[in-house]
């Protein structure tokens, strides 16, 4: 949920990697860290187990400029990916204005892929959201993997609603940017089109 | 389900009028820092000595506290825990659900006292829920109308869009 502060001139938008466990959604946001100028970021939060593996969430501000006046500011969240942490991943989603799924190219790991997407729209469901009504990539990450799948077949298998598919190696940062460019310009263009059909609130002139 | 495009609208009247009971928060339990922050880790307003302390971080991971804690409750059988404290040294933590919507959080020291500031926070609520439903209705009536000139996504092109990515 988009919050739109016309006092401050801001935008704020919230969003969710989401994937399987170990697929790179932390490393995604580690390069995003690691590679944006520090005036357009905030501190990276991460609740994680001794392990490091997400416990909670990760958690990513990013303000990428004005728009008409309006800072422009996205909260990048990830989910734990570990099977039984879906109770905190159904809470993360809570507000979310748009989804990166990132999917690991390993072929051991096609089954998670497919039963973290269906977790994603179960989850979104229990938060009054569907899936095909938001902004949503779908990432292939580990491009670089000796095992990666075919990006046909992974397409083929994980691709729901024609969304964009990025190919991604998260450790290098390749495909990572692209993925939330896309991402943030489908949130953009979505809120652009809603104001337009006058679902959204407006300022009245003091 | 269809869902809405923009949940959240802030109008300046409102968010001066939230300012005010926050400021006064501060002033009356003697807390060091006040915040007001959606259930999604939206800032709304804030006051007090915040110059150490990243208000986006602390309202993004108090969001994620009660977002946990309703979890919780729930698991109980119960519907929310309305009120969480966090005792620490020097600093503790009271936070309260506003109407399901808003989370206050008081920070203070020994300069305060839990009794005190559960006291006033318990006061500020019914002006907190008040001005929310002000800005409902506000933003109730305004869909009605036309887009606002001052709407950043009236005019907004694919240029203003990619310009945002620029290197």
């Amino acid at each position: 949920m988009t919050f739109i502060n016309y006092a401050a001139r801001e935008i704020n938008c919230k969003l969710v990697y989401y994937g399987p466990g170990l697929g790179g959604k932390t490393t995604n946001l580690q390069c995003i860290y690691a590679k944006t100028n520090p005036q357009a970021k905030g501190k990276l939060i991460s609740l994680a187990t001794e392990s490091d593996r997400t416990l909670f969430f990760d958690f990513l501000p990013l303000e990428l400029g004005n728009i008409r006046g309006f800072r422009t500011r996205f909260h990048l969240y990830t989910v734990p990916g570990q099977v039984f942490y879906d109770a905190s991943r159904k809470l993360i989603l809570k507000g979310v204005d748009g989804v990166v799924f990132v999917a690991d190219s390993q072929a051991a790991r096609m089954d998670a892929n497919v039963e973290s997407i269906y977790n994603l729209k179960e989850n979104l469901r229990t938060q009054g959201y569907e899936l095909k009504n938001l902004p949503y990539i779908l990432q292939l990450n580990k491009r670089d993997m000796p095992t990666a799948v075919s990006v046909e077949e992974m397409t083929r298998t994980l691709q729901s609603q024609g969304e964009p598919v990025f190919e991604a190696v998260a450790t290098t940062g390749v495909g990572v940017f692209d993925t939330l460019k896309s991402l943030a310009r489908m949130v953009l263009l979505r809120l652009r089109r809603g104001e337009t059909q006058g679902s959204a609130a407006r300022q009245t002139r003091q | 389900m269809g869902m809405a495009v923009t949940d959240t609208v802030m109008f300046p009247e409102e968010y001066e009028k939230l300012e005010h009971v926050v400021q006064s928060v501060l002033r009356d339990a003697n807390a060091k820092v006040v915040f007001l922050v959606d259930k999604n880790g939206q800032q709304i307003a804030a006051a007090g000595q915040m110059e150490n302390i990243d208000t986006t971080s602390l309202a993004s991971l108090t969001a994620g506290n009660v977002a946990a804690s309703d979890g919780l409750a729930r698991l109980l059988g119960d519907n929310e825990f309305t009120v969480l404290f966090h005792e620490g040294d020097p600093d503790s933590i009271h936070i309260s659900v506003v109407n399901d919507r808003m989370i206050l959080v008081v920070v203070f020291d020994m300069r305060s006292s839990l009794g005190l500031v559960r006291l006033r926070v318990r006061k500020c609520h019914e002006s907190l829920v008040e001005i929310l439903h002000q800005m409902d209705a506000r933003a109730a009536q305004a869909a009605t109308a036309g887009p606002s000139a001052d709407s950043p996504f009236v005019e907004i092109t694919d240029d203003d869009i990619d310009a945002l990515f620029a290197d």
